[in-house]
């Protein structure tokens, strides 16, 4: 026998009872970090839109960000993926070669399709900053204003009106790209939940509930971590500005707006009691129908995994955090909190979906659990183990911070460079 | 002659359209590909286990590993048997302690002795893809690397596959795994290369007990084929509606 020989999955699999020889935790990590931020990116966009087409005034700012961030967020839903296949270098073939009838094969396209309307939006909203800072950089010396005047003229597309009537063309587009976008968000996550739902051999994906419960989850982490990095960012903007003190005036000193907070936190609490809703209804409805898999289902619920489904995604990530946001008095200290609380939450929630549903054996007769690799010691055990999730949540943040260079979606005033 | 520019362009483009298409598009058929390519299969591969007669050696898991170049030792395997022991207080042991690919010679079952005189019954059962009508893994494949051929069997193409591991998922009989070695989708394919000339397949041919066996539906005259017609065989999980082809005589229903 070789040395090399690598088995997909014995790594992190400890088998317990019978157990088919051939089954492994296959989708491991990787495929919780892929709904996940794939969520993410669905639930910033709703967020952003719930300003552009609904018109709540009191968003526009966080709206601006959201947009920008799950821009950022946008590549990095589809990095998970590329770590997980076997086949890396055959990324495009579902691209080229699509078999319709699979739930993964337009994957691609709906992600294009979604990047594409996330880019226009975002180039109708910022059109007229570009046009500014172009004319801005006119006579700035300088190499490396040089080059900023240079991506700045890329960015317009050649687009340089910025009369009445051009920008409220651009409004007008803007709007109806955020509108379309809703759709093409939600359809890009509850898809997610259908590539899931759809597998009619796991006991534990298989309900048509699945992409509702992954569109609603989806828009609560969304909306948590936009609130989270606006809040962080917002005060450590104000915390830096103090630092200098001076001639700052009383306005620009000011953290994150306290309404803001409290007018997303309305629209993050809606969507966890549905999402919560959901998922009690889907829980309930199995252990009603006791159905042949609902043995194996509740031991493996009720027993093996009852400390990440109930302590840890129910209780902590959820019912916490919504008594924190509920009760009087929150301060922004608290909602950060209660925030970071609904983000882990979620992310249990796609844990017990991925994880806990390989974690019993297609004879329901064993169990499998799954051992995360933390120290990689080859290239497999660190893109499915903890340093490849680590990559995969910090990537959207490195995207945003290089994206604000050029689009800045958190300033204030966004006339200023 | 008469002919403006946008007439001399429009003539252009069609062709160049035209001597672009290559040669090789167009493929001249003999008269056997012609009629192959129009008509129905005139086989439908099948397979009939009788577990009566299996007696748990191991020997067809062996002759797969070996014929297949599933690595030995790694822990997936093509096929497998399972041995099923119901003691007289109603529990079921299970095991398949590496694909039974040694045999079955010890008593223990993970580590609990089974009193042979405290079985009410025990028996094995061979395991291997059920090459399915109704074929799950072939309606979640992204790309369409995996496929169902004519004759029934599906297939694998180890050059387009992707390795999104979405069939071994889709599959209700965990016969699917990646291959240790071309880290691709594998699993049975009643051994198609030998099959398609002729040759039984490897497990079947392995098999001194004529436990395994091979059938061609469409030949009515084929004597599995028969067997299948006219004695009672069961299935494995038709609740999925994959429609299996892998038929068992002497199923139990203690048998996952």
């Amino acid at each position: 026998m070789t040395e090399d020989i690598i088995v997909h999955g014995v790594e992190w699999t400890v088998k317990e009872l019978f157990v088919y020889p051939n089954e492994f935790i296959y989708w491991s990590i990787q495929i919780v970090m892929y709904p996940y931020m794939t969520g993410l990116v669905a639930g910033a966009f709703v967020l952003s839109s719930l300003y552009h087409v609904f018109g709540q005034k009191d968003l526009k700012e966080i709206a601006q960000f959201s947009l920008v961030f799950s821009l950022a967020l946008l590549p990095v839903a589809a990095l998970p993926l590329l770590l997980h296949l076997q086949q890396p270098a055959r990324a495009m073939a579902p691209l080229l070669t699509p078999h319709f009838t699979s739930a993964i094969a337009a994957f691609g396209m709906v992600f294009t399709v979604y990047g594409l309307i996330v880019v226009s939006e975002i180039w109708f909203v910022y059109r007229v900053y570009f046009v500014h800072q172009l004319e801005a950089l006119k006579s700035a010396p300088g190499f490396w204003n040089a080059q900023r005047r240079i991506a700045y003229r890329i960015l317009t597309l050649g687009a340089k009106d910025v009369s009445e009537d051009a920008v409220r063309v651009d409004h007008k587009a803007a709007k109806i790209l955020a509108g379309v976008g809703i759709p093409v968000a939600c359809f890009l996550h509850g898809y997610a939940g259908f590539i899931f739902g759809s597998v009619k051999a796991n006991a534990l994906w298989m309900s048509p509930l699945m992409p509702v419960i992954f569109i609603m989850s989806a828009v609560v982490s969304g909306i948590a971590l936009c609130m989270l990095t606006y809040i962080v960012i917002m005060e450590f903007q104000a915390l830096r500005l103090r630092r200098k003190g001076g001639a700052m005036e009383a306005g620009e000193t000011k953290g994150a707006e306290i309404d803001i907070i409290s007018k997303a936190t309305r629209y993050l609490l809606g969507f966890l009691v549905a999402a919560i809703s959901l998922e009690l209804l889907d829980l309930i409805f199995r252990g009603y129908t006791a159905m042949k898999s609902w043995d194996i289902l509740r031991s493996v619920m009720y027993g093996k995994d009852f400390i990440n489904i109930f302590v840890l995604q129910y209780t902590l990530g959820n019912l916490v955090p919504f008594v924190l946001l509920l009760l009087p008095g929150r301060t922004i200290k608290r909602t950060v909190l209660a925030l970071l609380l609904v983000l882990f939450g979620v992310f249990m929630m796609r844990w017990n979906v991925v994880i806990g549903g390989q974690a019993f054996s297609l004879s329901f007769s064993g169990y499998m659990h799954y051992h995360i690799p933390v120290i990689p010691h080859s290239f497999e055990t660190f893109k499915e183990g903890l340093f490849g999730a680590v990559t995969v949540i910090a990537t959207p943040f490195l995207l945003f911070w290089l994206i604000n260079k050029f689009v800045p979606s958190l300033r204030r005033d966004t006339g200023e460079t | 002659m008469n002919c403006s520019r946008r007439d001399f362009l429009k003539e252009s483009v069609g062709a160049a359209f035209v001597s672009s298409l290559p040669l090789s598009a167009f493929v001249v058929l003999t008269t056997e590909e012609a009629i192959a390519a129009v008509a129905e299969s005139t086989v439908r591969w099948a397979y009939l286990v009788d577990t009566n007669k299996c007696t748990g050696c191991g020997m067809c898991v062996k002759a797969c590993k070996n014929e297949n170049e599933i690595p030995y030792d790694a822990p997936v395997t093509r096929t497998w048997v399972e041995r099923y022991v119901v003691t007289k207080d109603g529990r079921t042991h299970v095991d398949s302690p590496n694909g039974g690919r040694d045999g079955f010679t010890s008593d223990k079952i993970r580590d609990e002795e089974i009193d042979p005189d405290n079985v009410d019954k025990a028996f094995f059962v061979p395991k291997l893809c059920n090459q399915c009508e109704n074929p799950a893994c072939v309606q979640v494949c992204p790309v369409g690397a995996t496929y169902q051929t004519e004759d029934g069997v599906v297939l694998v193409d180890r050059e387009w596959c992707i390795g999104c591991g979405y069939c071994i998922m889709a599959c209700p009989y965990g016969v699917r795994f990646f291959h240790p070695e071309h880290k691709v989708a594998d699993k049975c394919n009643f051994c198609y290369h030998r099959i398609t000339k002729g040759m039984m397949p490897a497990c079947v041919e392995s098999c001194a007990f004529g436990a395994r066996r091979l059938a061609n539906l469409r030949d009515p005259d084929d004597p599995v084929t028969k067997i299948i017609k006219t004695e009672r065989v069961a299935v494995l999980k038709d609740e999925y509606g994959t429609k299996p082809h892998v038929f068992y005589l002497g199923l139990d229903n203690n048998v996952r």
